[in-house]
């Protein structure tokens, strides 16, 4: 059509609307609204694990959840305060090596070691990284993505916790169920968790510290501690993912720090939707069962996680998650400009 | 005027070079309880570096600042914020994905703003809001609701000036609040400058817009090349003969 140019209009749903504050427990239907999409999402990773075909997809499920942890850490910290720390792999090896050497020496029980894993690991990370957080954006993303290399550098040199061969057997959870639903659950309790937290005060800090760190210096603030504060929290998930993958593989060693566990958060937090909380969590739910089934290629899986990033960066950069919401929120309809 | 009440912050011999560059060469001044102090000068002449030693985001090479006979030369911004000297940035620093009024909610949440919230404490989204009220938001018009990144400039100046008020400052440093600002956006400026004065409120304010900066101080330094160069009344000052040079260039004989 020459000359008629249009273009897409998007109006909220008078729902939304209504939905919006305290009003919307007056009805049924705005209660449903709000509720819909949390219930949506709790009841679908509840009931994957009943109705995945077999053991090795409830494993597939299980790992997803340790990538679906490590996506929000990343989320959190990237997109809620400003650091961007791609070392996951470090906090999985991290967490992983102190549950799994509690108990491969001293002989602790599951239930000790993950708690003390997560616990000890995120201190461990939040010191040994408190140097680097004067560091912003790019900077402290290398520092953060250079540290597992350096952990393997330094256990491979020392022959710490015997070296290349790893620690094995390591105590495994009583059966599949437990293990697929503990994941499940703290990553439920993590999205909520998180979400309650970036909306309280403190969280709005740490949104300001994203946006301009010398204002919140200038309003009287220690911006390091507060900083060290959203980092324990950050590697608490991952840390607690790393304690639960050395129990569900069995074994602790070097392939705990493989550079998977910091790539491929960022590219399921991209897919999902940076900033979102849930939406990462959903990108990791696809991402790892795809990467499975493309496991015959080895390690060029890596060049999904790639394609994946570079695709939606340049075609979605809103992620799936923002789509959905917009969808959901408003409706579309083209006029004539 | 107030000469009983002793200084609040007493600046003794700063120094700062960036690299061969004399930025502030051995400055001195008191700044008096309930006092407007301007402090002018060409661009370039030092001002806001001055500015960033006093609230600790640059260490001086040489000399130290006392705020209430405490020294806080060398101490980080947010404990020089902690104690009570807040400052306004230049540029505007806003949180722009934030609403207007969750921008004040961060430094109300500050342990300085803590200490002295009262039964309201906790509920700081109502006293942000009231906040910005004061500044010249107008809450009818949902202006405290907007995001900061709609907001033109003359709000994001205002909403500096919230930020530090937010702290209940003993003393407040304005870096340049009329600064880009148009004729209309300066008239609702300066009436709030103008009620902080008569509060008692102690402020220096740094400022290129003269005919403005005349109706508040009290007193007005100048800079020119780091060096304070003439200190005193506003007209006294602009009687100078350096100071109409550094303004306006030396008269020559032909």
């Amino acid at each position: 059509m020459a000359g008629e140019e249009r273009r897409k209009e998007r109006l909220d749903r008078g729902i939304k609307a209504r939905s919006e504050g305290l009003y919307a427990i007056s009805s049924w239907r705005e209660v449903g609204y709000l509720l819909a999409p949390r219930a949506g999402l709790i009841v679908v990773l509840l009931l994957a694990p009943l109705v995945v075909p077999s053991l090795y997809w409830q494993r597939v499920l299980g790992l997803a959840g340790v990538y679906a942890l490590l996506a929000l850490s990343f989320d959190f910290l990237a997109e809620r305060v400003g650091l961007v720390c791609i070392g996951g792999a470090f906090m999985i090896g991290v967490g992983g090596y102190v549950s799994g050497v509690l108990n491969f020496y001293f002989g602790l029980p599951v239930a000790l070691t993950i708690p003390v894993g997560t616990l000890g690991g995120a201190m461990i990370c939040t010191l040994l990284w408190l140097p680097c957080l004067p560091l912003r954006g790019i900077y402290f993303a290398v520092v953060t993505f250079m540290f597992p290399f350096l952990a393997t550098s330094v256990i491979l040199a020392g022959g710490f916790f015997r070296g290349t061969e790893g620690l094995s057997p390591i105590a495994g959870f009583p059966n599949i169920w437990v293990a697929v639903y503990l994941i499940l659950v703290i990553v439920l309790l993590a999205i909520f968790g998180l979400r309650r937290l970036c909306g309280e005060d403190i969280g709005i800090v740490l949104a300001g510290i994203k946006d301009n760190d010398q204002a919140v210096l200038a309003s009287g603030i220690n911006l390091t501690r507060v900083k060290v504060y959203a980092l324990f929290i950050g590697t608490l998930m991952g840390c607690f993912a790393g304690a639960f993958v050395a129990h569900f593989f069995g074994f602790v060693g070097l392939s705990l720090f493989a550079v998977d566990f910091s790539i491929m958060p960022i590219a399921a937090c991209i897919m999902g939707g940076p900033g979102t909380m849930a939406g990462p969590v959903v990108g990791a739910f696809i991402l790892a069962p795809l990467s499975e089934l493309l496991r015959g290629f080895g390690q060029l899986r890596v060049v999904l996680y790639c394609a994946v990033l570079v695709a939606f960066i340049l075609f979605k950069p809103e992620g799936l998650l923002n789509w959905a919401a917009r969808k959901y929120h408003q409706f579309e309809h083209w006029v004539k400009v | 005027m107030s000469e009983e009440k002793g200084a609040l912050i007493k600046v003794r011999h700063l120094s700062k070079s960036f690299g061969g560059v004399k930025a502030v060469s051995n400055v001195s001044f008191d700044l008096l309880e309930g006092e407007v102090l301007g402090v002018i000068g060409p661009n370039g002449s030092g001002k806001t570096t001055l500015v960033n030693i006093i609230t600790g985001f640059l260490k001086p090479d040489a000399g130290e600042v006392v705020f209430k006979g405490k020294r806080i030369t060398g101490l980080p911004p947010y404990k020089v914020a902690d104690l009570g000297v807040a400052r306004t940035f230049q540029i505007v620093r806003p949180y722009l994905s934030l609403k207007s009024y969750k921008n004040l909610i961060v430094p109300l949440w500050s342990p300085r703003a803590r200490r002295f919230a009262g039964s309201r404490g906790g509920d700081r989204d109502a006293v942000a809001i009231d906040l910005l009220e004061e500044v010249g938001f107008e809450r009818d018009a949902y202006v405290p609701y907007k995001l900061a990144s709609a907001l033109p400039l003359g709000y994001l100046k205002r909403l500096e000036l919230a930020r530090c008020l937010a702290l209940r400052p003993e003393v407040i440093i304005c870096d340049e609040v009329f600064s880009g600002l148009s004729m209309s956006e300066i008239a609702s400026m300066l009436p709030l400058i103008e009620r902080l004065r008569m509060k008692g409120a102690t402020l220096i304010m740094v400022e290129h817009r003269l005919r403005e900066l005349f109706r508040v101080a009290h007193k007005v330094l100048m800079l020119d090349f780091g060096e304070k160069i003439a200190e005193g009344e506003p007209e006294q000052v602009m009687q100078d003969e350096r100071v109409k040079g550094a303004y306006l260039g030396e008269e020559i004989e032909l």
